[in-house]
């Protein structure tokens, strides 16, 4: 028999946790699904278990996370852990495998807090091994104990700052940093420092990582192009530009990030509505000031509605479930309005610095439209040459691109070439990303094995 | 490459990457002890042969992809086990005239 609840969570990272902890306090029954064996989400990854030389390494933010954590473990919510959901339907229907086994749950109320991806960042020579995002390494200080040796940063962005900062804390300073953004970009996010002002404690914060980025010496390549990852079967150098000097680095280890994008796999494969967002780069689902998606009975919290970080995503976590809350009848319009009122002004607190960093750090325009050569679609190695190509055969948008050249048919399901191919196919047909459209996800949304399938017993479920 | 942050402590798993025999913190993945062991190509791609190995790490990418017990699995989603055989996946005999 299915099992159902009030509210059903994807996600345990901020927006989840803090979601599940005011969605019992108002009387709802509630399930967190989260893929990871613990809760935190990426930003919070593995924060119950690290040790005192990890938190010291990756700081107070990082720490925080144990307050929502235990706030998580103190709410009463069933957290199924290890819970890899593949299907997902409007009417509340989430279906998942944990330990092999498939599983199915319902729900009145779904709370999508699947937070963000790294921002795909197509590279001549990105698919060698010994290339991963900062987001891999920030990984490995968190759950894996592991610390770069004399990697390179390439990129933008305040990420790309803080892990070169936590691997100074960790006596193991980065062997340079190159990064993509340039003069003109300071120039022009300069409309947006008075606000950002407002929001001042992200401003100081990244002061303070720069000055110790400063402090230990790293080297700093701004404004950098025609960056190249090079080796043979690993990575062996890095090559770049900076105002026309060329510069060559002997590394085995790149790390990559400009910015991070909403995961919207479950959002698409919802039919949830989404609009291009011209500052963020990227598609964003359309929520409302209480979190519902263009679904009723669907809110996305957190980085996955739009990246305004963790602090953020907690408490769009707490409206969601407060707006949520009152659909069910738990709570009155009134009291939902004195509720949300002062977390909504706390979210645009928060959001003040972001177009700031947004237009200082613009993700890496080399990037944004590869050389031809430069491979795209990591699984299926389609180059961006090839998009072009269909783009002058008459493809107009990347399912059909997909149908053409595979680009996105592989095990990652356009995660990381999904919204490059939206861009590519715009630049050469004139259309916006909006008329271009993204790709169409289905279940299921992460790879199952027969035996899981066979192992599903349609006859016990009760739906 | 990547080094430990601490002094490893006692609480460690045996196992084994195709005829190497390793070990890693217990509760580590099978992507971060293998990264561990200074292992950074997990596998060779179906379509060109090109070498991989993790990208992402939190199960997005699925460019860590490994062999256990005869299903491909994300390394940087599966704890690593006392005893666990993990195989490369892809790799390809190529003959002297080039065919697969």
């Amino acid at each position: 028999m299915t099992d159902t609840f009030d509210i059903a969570i994807l996600g345990a990272g901020p927006a989840g946790m803090a979601a599940a902890a005011r969605a019992t306090q108002l009387g709802a029954s509630v399930v967190v699904l989260d893929e990871q064996p613990n809760p935190g989400g990426q930003i919070y990854r593995n924060v119950d278990q690290a040790s005192d030389v990890q938190h010291r390494i990756l700081g107070p933010d990082y720490s925080h996370g144990r307050v929502l954590t235990q706030g998580l473990r103190d709410s009463g919510a069933l957290h199924r852990a290890g819970a890899t959901v593949w299907d997902v339907t409007r009417d509340g229907v989430v279906t998942y495998s944990q330990n092999g086994k498939p599983e199915q749950i319902s729900a009145r109320h779904l709370i999508l807090a699947t937070g963000a991806t790294e921002r795909p960042m197509p590279l001549p020579g990105w698919t060698l091994p010994g290339v991963m995002t900062a987001g891999a390494a920030q990984i490995l200080l968190k759950s894996g104990g592991l610390v770069a040796r004399d990697p390179v940063l390439i990129g933008c962005g305040p990420l790309l700052y803080l892990l070169a900062a936590q691997m100074i804390a960790a006596g193991r300073k980065p062997r340079a940093l190159i990064e993509t953004q340039s003069r003109s970009d300071m120039w022009a996010a300069r409309g947006d420092l008075a606000g950002a002002l407002r929001g001042w404690r992200y401003l100081v914060k990244g002061a303070g990582l720069m000055a110790k980025i400063m402090a230990a010496g790293v080297p700093r390549y701004t404004g950098a192009r025609d960056i190249a990852l090079e080796g043979q079967g690993a990575l062996t150098s890095v090559r770049f530009t900076v105002r026309g000097k060329s510069h060559e680095i002997a590394t085995d280890t790149a790390l990559l990030h400009h910015g991070v994008v909403p995961n919207t796999q479950i959002s698409r494969a919802l039919r949830l509505d989404h609009v291009y967002d011209q500052t963020q780069r990227c598609f964003l689902p359309t929520v409302d000031a209480l979190c519902t998606s263009s679904e009723p009975a669907v809110s996305i919290a957190g980085d996955g509605a739009g990246i305004g970080g963790a602090k953020v995503a907690a408490i769009s976590g707490q409206i969601a479930a407060l707006g949520a809350a009152c659909q069910l009848g738990l709570l009155t319009p009134h009291a939902l309005q004195s509720a949300v009122a002062p977390l909504q002004r706390q979210r645009a607190h928060e959001l003040h610095a972001r177009p700031f960093l947004d237009r200082s750090y613009p993700p890496a325009a080399q990037s944004l439209s590869p050389a031809d050569a430069t491979i795209i679609c990591r699984c299926e190695e389609v180059a961006a040459g090839d998009i072009r190509r269909f783009a002058k055969l008459g493809c107009k948008g990347p399912n059909q691109a997909k149908a053409f050249g595979r680009a996105g048919m592989g095990p990652c399901q356009g995660r990381f070439c999904g919204l490059t191919v939206t861009e590519l196919l715009a630049q050469e047909t004139g259309q916006s990303q909006d008329e271009t459209g993204a790709l169409r996800i289905r279940a299921p949304l992460k790879p199952v094995t027969l035996g899981e399938l066979a192992a599903y017993d349609a006859s016990s479920q009760d739906t | 490459m990547f080094d430990p942050l601490e002094p490893q402590g006692t609480n460690q798993v045996q196992f084994q990457f195709e005829d190497r025999q390793l070990s890693a913190p217990q509760g580590a993945t099978v992507a971060s002890a293998l990264l561990g062991a200074g292992i950074t190509a997990f596998r060779d791609t179906p379509v060109s042969g090109a070498a991989r190995g993790p990208f992402c790490l939190m199960g997005a990418c699925y460019d860590c992809l490994v062999s256990i017990n005869g299903v491909t699995v994300q390394a940087c989603m599966t704890p690593v086990q006392d005893g666990l055989q993990v195989k490369r996946v892809g790799s390809r005999q190529v003959d002297s005239e080039g065919a697969v």
